[in-house]
């Protein structure tokens, strides 16, 4: 049975169409498995080798790794969830009442595109707890501990800007309480110090910029929809890649 | 001819090239026997990995969708509004400072101290494995934020029901706690009458008229950052020497700062303070 299989395989890989897209061989010989890591778009995030220590489940947990998986997650349920969604204040409720009852698989896309922002929310956070527990922000790693908290930033204001698109309650009052803290900033809010006094009210402040009004109405909405959709997670890609970029440049930092 | 020479010669390039990367790593300088292929080793335990996370994100879904409420209406205000719970930390620091701290003063400071660790850690060791010993005072440092953190997100997330009041598991969350943050009283006014200082300002800056009492606590929060910063100048003096003065007098301020979260919140529940500092234009 073993053999047959062994059989299929390599009669598939002399074929045009197999040789066409690997460009190699499948990655049984040492050769080969390096090869694999040139060709391939994904695996050549990777080196060809790593230390033995960089297996070590006790030492990284998967962590960022985890996070990235979820970061996908999120990007195939989203791009499901947004052909059934219009960012309308008339009916954003409504659609996401279809994605529960009518449309099929709607409730499951859903429910994975929550839990995985949950658990990227959490995972992030425990990523940089295991990062800084085992000093790998340390020379001359230390920029990309900077990317990676401008990643945390990204994802909690992916989290909460996506929160409000259900337009239920609960996103419309826990976007309102992130907005009232938006107006109290110094400076440039309404409600911060300082800020009534360089000039700024409700109708041009912080909050007003973050909002597109003095409530969180339609405007909101739709800047919201555009942020979470759009703006935010090309942001967030981009450095990831840098992310990646740089554990490959500055080297793995665990143990042999 | 030529043509497959050159050819021949460019395979051979590339192929010794390949057989050098197939020994080297990463790091360059480790010893080969210490290292493996990533195929298969590391990309099958990635493989492994992310079928067990999507099944446990599959499992939570089907066991827990997501919820929907009813519709936003902006009539109906609900009771407690509650954030996200990654954001009940800085929604349970509303309790104990106004939204300019609570919501954007603290969160900068906290990701500007994040983004600042490795440039205030000068500590060589400990780079690359687990260790206390070696880096005692950066780890109980992040510890104690990050304990800090999901404390409030703790309290935030169990502890808190109608009019965010503090709510026992065995209470019951359908009935309101008795008001108490009626009696809560700024510091100012604590010094003014108990150390019986005069009321009358000792000047007035347009709005702000600064009475003996109120310039008071503007000592008091500056001999706290004040003491803070000289102490382990003058007593722990290898501290000092070790970070150097611009990384010393950041790396107090952030601490100092942390510091003072949770002595607000113990004022503040301990003697019932509201404000430390007060102006017309700001409170802490």
């Amino acid at each position: 049975m073993l053999s047959l299989l062994q059989k299929i395989r390599e009669a598939v890989n002399k074929t045009q169409v197999f040789k066409s897209i690997f460009r190699h061989g499948y990655p049984d010989t040492d050769g080969n498995r390096a090869l694999v890591m040139f060709s391939n778009i994904i695996l050549h995030l990777h080196p060809v080798r790593v230390r033995r220590g960089a297996l070590k489940i006790k030492f990284t947990w998967c962590l960022g790794g985890l996070t990235f998986l979820f970061f996908i997650l999120l990007a195939i349920t989203g791009v499901i969830l947004m052909f059934y969604y219009v960012p309308d204040t008339r009916r954003a409720y409504n659609d996401i009442r279809d994605l529960e009852t009518v449309i099929y698989f709607g409730s499951l896309f859903r429910a994975v595109h929550r839990w995985s922002a949950h658990a990227m929310v959490f995972s992030v956070w425990m990523h940089m707890t295991r990062v800084f527990m085992t000093g790998s922000y340390k020379p001359p790693r230390e920029f990309n501990w900077v990317v990676g908290v401008i990643l945390l930033v990204t994802t909690l204001v992916l989290s909460w800007t996506g929160y409000l698109l259900p337009w239920d309650q609960l996103a419309l009052w826990a976007v309102t309480v992130g907005s009232k803290m938006a107006e109290a900033t110094p400076f440039i809010g309404a409600a911060g110090p300082f800020g009534p006094e360089l000039g700024f009210g409700p109708e041009n402040d912080m909050a007003f910029a973050l909002l597109g009004g003095t409530i969180v109405g339609q405007s909101a909405l739709l800047r919201f929809y555009v942020l979470h959709c759009l703006a935010l997670p090309l942001i967030t890609a981009l450095f990831i890649a840098v992310h990646f970029w740089r554990i490959r440049k500055d080297g793995f930092s665990g143990p042999l | 001819m030529s043509e497959k020479v050159s050819d021949s010669a460019q395979v051979t390039t590339k192929s010794s090239r390949l057989s050098a990367m197939i020994k080297k790593t990463a790091a360059g300088k480790v010893a080969p026997e210490n290292t493996v292929l990533v195929w298969p080793n590391l990309v099958y335990l990635e493989l492994i990995c992310m079928m067990v996370a999507v099944s446990v994100i599959l499992f939570l879904s089907l066991v827990a969708p997501a919820p929907l409420e009813e519709l936003a209406s902006a009539d109906t205000t609900p009771n407690p509004t509650k954030a996200p719970w990654y954001f009940l930390g800085l929604q349970e620091l509303l309790v104990y400072f106004d939204p300019w701290l609570a919501g954007m003063v603290l969160p900068t400071l906290m990701l500007v101290g994040l983004i600042l660790i490795p440039y205030l850690d000068p500590n060589p060791r400990g780079k690359g494995y687990y260790t206390f010993s070696e880096r005692k005072f950066s780890m109980l440092v992040f510890s104690f934020g990050l304990g800090l953190w999901y404390a409030l997100i703790f309290v935030g997330v169990f502890f808190r029901g109608l009019d965010w009041s503090w709510y026992w598991p065995w209470d019951d969350w359908h009935v309101h706690q008795p008001a108490g943050a009626a009696k809560l009283i700024d510091l100012e006014i604590i010094l003014q009458s108990s150390l019986g200082l005069s009321e009358s300002p000792l000047i007035t800056l347009g709005r702000y008229a600064v009475t003996t009492a109120n310039l008071l606590t503007w000592v008091i929060l500056g001999a706290f950052y004040g003491i803070g910063f000289t102490v382990p100048f003058l007593f722990f003096r290898d501290f000092y020497r070790k970070l150097g003065f611009v990384r010393y007098n950041l790396v107090m301020f952030f601490f100092i700062s942390m510091m003072g979260v949770p002595m607000k919140i113990f004022v503040r529940l301990l003697a019932d303070v509201k404000y430390v500092l007060v102006t017309p234009w700001f409170k802490i």
